[in-house]
């Protein structure tokens, strides 16, 4: 496949929370592209084209030209599909919505990762960062309907695809997200109600299997 | 070459970190924008800001933390990480020293050239490159200073081998043939690379490494060179011999008290 076809390419992997922002930013300004499957077991030269230096997905490849990076590619359909815009217009809600979503990014992974991957006093450490990481983005939700106010936007795409982990989570590490952050289920509940949402994310028990499958890989079982 | 205004009491190292022989023309009275920077002098992530606020012509208050210590507005204006910088605009705080930068070039489009990109996959590449540059580079050359040990050294070297070339090689799709990554003036990457040069050179002369060769990358040594000579950067960007001499204070302070752990060389907020 020639990459410098013109149209909308993404390169993906199923599971992948980064790789499922962009595919309901996607959706969100009905944008039509060609999904493409990787497997990172044995990653395809494309791959290593596009993405040389973190080899990583996903990657959005437009009219042939590369962009990496979940919320540089976000940011990037945002700028140039502008309908329904996932940023807001004030400068200040702006820069909030960036923070936000780049807390998303700097905690929320590398957290939920160490609550499968550790055991015992460690995990125990790890759940209760999960805990506190999820109550202060419940603090920035507050009572809105969407981190966006009325719309859904940058922080929700940011951070709505871990929902479908928060069941893996919850099990391998013994806690409940609705108990500590009803309104944060609840906010998750609602964004599964838009069909971007819906289309992209996976069942939270098929992720689970995926997450013990991860776990025989590496011996932690 | 250091002619610190330190303080006669030796019981006060907090003063020596307000040393007088930094430039303190960018000090300026906010007026009615009512603008304030929390930062410091060797904080190459304050540096950004006042950079970007230097490009719009716009004054603002310097207020600065001492390093060691938080004060009460910088853990109110930004509970999540306490961390410098923070731009405060009419009292509300703004965060994370790129989204400072992108903030101030919205608010202030109108007041000198666009520090972003306008074209979007520009933009893109842009953004990119900072995130490589801080999530990579910076870090490991943090880590030369604390450890100072061989193995440190080694590492940081190789990051630095790794990561010069990759900007080298980018330096001319960005820039288009013109002096900076942002074009003809100093744009967003320019700032966020810019930023390390003081820390750059501080490391070099520390530990004999050279980070930024004429032989291996001639473009980025010249582009250094008109970057920091801009009227934007220079007025903010700390003497290499300042930075040293920071480091080792910060270093005597750590080994004199060890249960001391709030202590950074800079802070990092990415």
């Amino acid at each position: 496949m020639a990459t410098a076809e013109k149209g909308v390419v993404l390169l993906d992997a199923w599971v992948s929370p980064f790789g499922q922002r962009c595919r309901i930013a996607l959706a969100e300004k009905a944008v039509e592209y060609e999904y493409s499957e990787q497997n990172l077991a044995d990653k395809s030269p494309l791959l290593l084209k596009v993405n040389p230096i973190h080899k990583k997905i996903p990657v959005l490849i437009h009219d042939g030209k590369p962009v990496c990076e979940s919320l540089i590619i976000v940011q990037y359909i945002d700028e140039v599909w502008t309908k329904n815009p996932l940023l807001p217009s004030d400068p200040y809600e702006r820069a909030k919505a960036r923070f936000w979503a780049d807390f998303v990014d700097k905690k929320v992974y590398e957290c939920g990762t160490k609550l499968w991957k550790l055991k015992g006093e460690a995990q125990q450490e790890a759940k209760k960062e999960m805990i506190e990481i999820l109550k202060l983005l419940e603090g920035e939700l507050g009572d809105k309907k969407y981190f966006g106010g009325e719309i859904f936007g940058f922080v929700d795409v940011a951070l709505v695809p871990f929902t479908a982990w928060f069941y893996a989570y919850e099990t391998c590490a013994n806690f409940s997200v609705e108990a500590e952050c009803p309104k944060l289920v609840a906010w998750s509940k609602g964004c599964m109600e838009r069909e971007s949402v819906a289309k992209s994310l996976h069942d939270p028990h098929k992720v689970y299997e995926f997450v013990c499958f991860l776990k025989k890989k590496f011996g932690m079982e | 070459m250091l002619t610190s205004k330190a303080t006669s009491d030796p019981r006060l190292p907090s003063n020596i970190f307000l040393h007088s022989n930094f430039r303190e023309n960018t000090e300026r009275m906010a007026g009615d924008l009512e603008l304030k920077l929390l930062g410091s002098w060797a904080s190459p992530f304050a540096m950004r800001a006042r950079i970007a606020l230097n490009l719009k012509g716009v004054g603002y208050e310097l207020l600065k933390e001492v390093s060691g210590t938080k004060s009460e507005l910088l853990l109110k204006s930004n509970p999540v990480y306490k961390k410098i910088p923070v731009l405060i605009h009419h009292g509300k705080p703004i965060c994370e020293s790129m989204i400072i930068v992108q903030y101030i070039d919205e608010v202030w489009a109108a007041a000198g050239p666009s520090i972003l990109p306008s074209d979007p996959y520009e933009r893109a590449i842009a953004r990119f490159w900072i995130v490589y540059i801080d999530d990579k580079w910076f870090p490991s050359s943090l880590r030369t200073l604390r450890g100072l040990n061989e193995e440190a050294k080694a590492e940081a070297e190789e990051q630095l081998a790794n990561a010069l070339p990759l900007l080298e090689d980018a330096f001319p799709k960005c820039s288009k043939g013109k002096d900076f990554f942002g074009g003809e003036t100093i744009g967003y990457l320019d700032i966020a690379l810019g930023c390390y040069l003081g820390w750059i050179k501080a490391i070099e002369k520390m530990t004999g490494i050279k980070a930024l060769d004429e032989a291996k990358t001639p473009t980025l040594v010249g582009w250094a060179e008109r970057f920091c000579s801009g009227d934007a950067v220079k007025e903010v960007m700390p003497e290499a011999d300042e930075l040293i001499e920071f480091t080792k204070l910060i270093q005597a302070i750590m080994n004199a008290a060890p249960g001391r752990q709030n202590m950074h060389v800079s802070k990092n907020d990415r």
